[in-house]
């Protein structure tokens, strides 16, 4: 198993508030990751370091490492928006961009110097395709994206963030805002991803991560307390605080 | 407590009201395709066109120069400096005083500095003297609609590997167009209307400025000048004016709200 | 679009720019003062504030009865329109219902929009006419109706809307937490308004006549067109007054051959500017500190 990111002695505070603790994780390659753990362990904030949004807020001061392929994205001169392409990535809720649906996904495209019309449009139809909107929305395309269902929307994100090429994908609870279809097309789609692209995604569902998990990293108050193979973790869980949460009487 | 609500609804109506009715009855066709004849204050014939045509120079420029240097600030504070919310309240701060500074210290602030680098009035200082005058307007009226786009959209954006300015200016410009809209609508509104501070800047002339180096006569000034002449035909051009500034600034009020209402629809709530 | 990619270029500009708002108030306050000097020079700090000798030729500028004209007028107004804002603003957010106050925020709107000489042709047709033929003969005075009175009125109207938003914005922000609590214990609608929602709000209160005063403090040219412009200290509100403003507006420019004459009047604009920005400080201050009290 080859590793696509290694986090090495991570640590982050915001203030005084030390919100990750010693994070030491390698993320597999062509795998689906989960990530699970209570509210508030930080699960989103170790997302966030990934693609480095976490430079977006206030009062941060994060030490270690992280690798994307032998490169230390924390420490690297290399520029930012190049890190996050690498990465795209679907929120809790969808949050289209304010344009019409084509442009939602033509925008990443432009942004990263890509002008010739009959390759956006292809773009744009392969990439639609490739979620299972375009026989939705090929009609309406220059509709505004707000227009669709939460569940396209989220779609949408998907395809969007795809568009860019992308060598990882970081779900956050994509599915919670969703209804049940929307969500299992999302689940089928993950893992016909992980042929092509590393996923992470932070659930709190554990049904849906028995379903999809290859890897599972569990997460309390800041820290990990286990990580394995779905095998490992779901079958033969070592700690008694991931014993309890998959019993499901923690809290 | 009625009353109070009535007495102001009543009093906005007697306001136009009487503007319309003296002045509507001199709103001649000649009026308004006319410069005055034989100088503003003395001749008896020609209309206002001169005035008309200077204040929308005026506040056209003035409203593009404010937008050129507020857009960008309104996003530097909520996209760029996001992270140094003291300093952008800071910023914050400072802008409303500056909003709340009477356009007449405009106005003489302006007029020192042309005197200063021997400028002549010209309508450049006075689209220079009214764009500072209604930027902090247009900056502050951008800028609390910004403050509340949702962080995810910021998210979203950077996360397909926008830069902060691309961001800006194809994500967030979008998302928050009819505010940006409503606020050149206000800024063009006040520049239009504000005689305080083109008073010594713009100057007054009969005829309509060729070059942004002339000045230029302005609506609200060919009110005030013009009113104070005891010839009735010259007062009759100023209440002109006046019904002519009313039916542009009523104008620009109800189309900020159509306006406000129709571009949403890309918005993502 | 593309020239967003190169970032390093455009943050030149948009630092720049900012650069240029944040100077700003600096520019004014040096500048002007770097104007004034002169006159500060040739006369004392308290002559030039509590004199009323008003004599440029004689390089005499006391500028005690313009800025007494300028407090009366400005408290005048206010004297009108805080009331009527207070009980319109107590109405619209207590008593009527919401459609209530959507059709009015138009009609506040649109009379925040209206130019300040609309006001002062309004003030000529309508005030001035109403205090020489009606209001003053009624005391029995006889005046021609530009007086500190006029001047008042038409400010009132003008700081109306400034006033009403920011009491609607207090009242609305309180009147959700409140007024429950009070009515479960049996307060009447009125007494909760009396003693619990008035008591809340007094500092946004204070601070929204403060922010009025200033707004009324540097009105130009309405007032100007109504007031008279006689340099005196006015009896009675029926005689005309000269206010700041006016006096900045109608000479600057004007005599510059007189020596420190627009020094003098550069003076009276960073008095404006000082006392606005005072003004303005001490609001936003009150509002503040109310607003992390709720
Ligand atoms: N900008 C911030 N400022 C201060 N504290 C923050 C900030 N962002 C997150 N936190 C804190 O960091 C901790 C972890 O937050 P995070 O959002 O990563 O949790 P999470 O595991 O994603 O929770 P959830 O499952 O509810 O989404 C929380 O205690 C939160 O309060
Ligand atoms: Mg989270």
């Amino acid at each position: 198993m080859k590793s696509k990111i290694s986090i090495q002695n991570l640590n982050l505070s915001i203030g005084k508030n030390q919100i990750l603790k010693n994070i030491n994780l390698d993320i597999p390659e062509n795998q689906v990751t989960i990530i699970l753990g209570p509210s508030g362990c930080g699960k989103t904030t170790l997302l966030k370091c990934l693609n480095r949004l976490i430079d977006l807020e206030e009062n941060v001061t994060i030490t270690g490492s992280i690798f994307l392929d032998n490169e230390d994205i924390l420490h690297t001169k290399s520029d930012l928006p190049g890190i996050r392409k690498k990465m795209g990535l679907l929120s809790q809720r969808p949050y289209p961009l304010p344009m019409n649906i084509y442009d939602n996904i033509a925008y990443g495209l432009r942004i990263n110097g890509i002008h010739n019309k009959h390759i956006i449009r292809e773009s744009v139809e392969h990439n639609l395709k490739q979620v299972n909107l375009w026989d939705e929305v090929q009609h309406r395309l220059k509709e505004p994206a707000s227009r669709l269902s939460i569940g396209q929307q989220q779609r949408l994100c998907l395809a969007r963030g795809l568009a860019v090429k992308p060598e990882i994908i970081l779900a956050d609870e994509p599915t919670s805002a969703l209804d049940p279809l929307s969500s299992t097309a999302i689940e089928k789609k993950f893992v016909e991803l992980k042929e092509e692209y590393t996923l992470v995604m932070v659930t709190h569902i554990l049904r849906q991560a028995r379903r999809i998990a290859d890897y599972v990293v569990f997460m309390y108050l800041g820290e990990i307390v286990e990580h394995g193979t779905a095998d490992e973790f779901f079958n033969h869980p070592k700690q008694e605080k991931t014993k309890a949460y998959l019993e499901g009487i923690f809290n | 407590m009625q009353i109070s609500i009535a007495l102001i609804v009543l009093v906005l109506s007697l306001i136009v009201f009487s503007i319309f009715y003296r002045g509507l009855p001199s709103l001649t066709w000649e009026m308004v395709s006319q410069t005055p004849k034989g100088g503003y204050y003395f001749g008896k014939e020609g209309g206002v066109l001169n005035a008309i045509i200077g204040s929308l120079y005026l506040a056209f420029g003035a409203t593009i120069l404010a937008l050129v240097m507020g857009l960008p600030v309104a996003m530097l504070m909520n996209i760029h400096l996001r992270k140094f919310k003291k300093l952008v309240n800071g910023v914050r701060f400072l802008l409303d005083l500056l909003w709340g500074v009477p356009s007449i210290v405009y106005g003489a602030f302006g007029f020192s500095v042309m005197i200063f680098f021997g400028v002549k009035t010209s309508l450049l200082a006075g689209i220079i003297t009214v764009s500072l005058f209604i930027l902090p307007i247009m900056i502050r009226a951008i800028d609390e609609v910004v403050r509340n786009v949702p962080v995810g959209l910021l998210e979203a954006s950077m996360s397909l590997g926008s830069n902060k300015s691309q961001t800006a200016f194809m994500v967030y410009v979008r998302q928050c167009s009819s505010a940006i809209v409503t606020a050149i609508m206000i800024s063009f509104g006040r520049a239009i209307g504000d005689a305080a501070s083109v008073l010594f800047t713009t100057g007054y002339t009969d005829s309509i400025p060729t070059s942004v180096m002339q000045p230029s006569a302005t609506l609200p000034l060919s009110i005030f000048f013009q009113l104070s002449s005891p010839i009735q035909e010259v007062q009759n051009r100023a209440y002109a004016s006046a019904a002519i500034l009313t039916i542009i600034i009523l104008i620009i009020s109800v189309l900020s709200r159509v306006i406000s209402n129709k571009y949403n629809k890309n918005k993502i709530s | 679009m593309r020239f967003l990619k190169n970032e390093k270029v455009l943050n030149v500009f948009l630092y720049l720019f900012l650069g240029i708002i944040l100077a700003m108030p600096v520019l004014l306050i040096v500048g002007l003062l770097f104007k004034s000097e002169s006159v500060l020079h040739a006369n004392s700090l308290s002559d030039l504030l509590f004199s009323t000798e008003w004599k440029p030729f004689q390089g005499k500028f006391g500028f005690y009865s313009y800025i007494y004209s300028s407090v009366l007028v400005t408290m005048l107004a206010l004297l009108i329109s805080v009331p009527i804002c207070l009980f319109a603003a107590i109405y619209l957010t207590q008593y009527a219902k919401s459609v209530y106050l959507k059709v009015i925020q138009p009609v506040i709107d649109i009379l925040a929009g209206i130019p300040s000489i609309i006001f002062g042709v309004w003030g000529i047709l309508v005030i001035v006419p109403l205090i020489s033929h009606y209001v003053a003969p009624f005391f029995g005075i006889e005046t021609a109706g530009y007086s500190i009175l006029a001047g008042a009125v038409v400010l009132s109207v003008m700081i109306i809307p400034f006033i009403l938003n920011i009491l609607l914005e207090i009242f609305k922000s309180i009147s959700k937490e409140l007024p429950q609590a009070s009515i479960a214990l049996g307060a009447t609608k009125w007494q909760t308004i009396k003693y619990v929602i008035l008591r809340k709000a007094f500092p946004g209160i204070v601070s929204s006549v403060v922010f009025g005063m200033s707004r009324a403090f540097g009105e130009t040219i309405a007032v100007l067109m109504v007031v008279g412009n006689v340099a005196q200290i006015p009896k009675s509100i029926f005689e005309p007054g000269y206010p700041l403003p006016a006096l900045i507006a109608n000479n600057y420019g004007e005599m510059l051959s007189i020596p420190n004459y627009d020094s003098a009047l550069m003076f009276a604009s960073l008095i404006l500017l000082v006392i606005v920005l005072l003004f303005n400080l001490a609001a936003r201050m009150l509002i503040s500190r109310y607003e992390t009290k709720i």
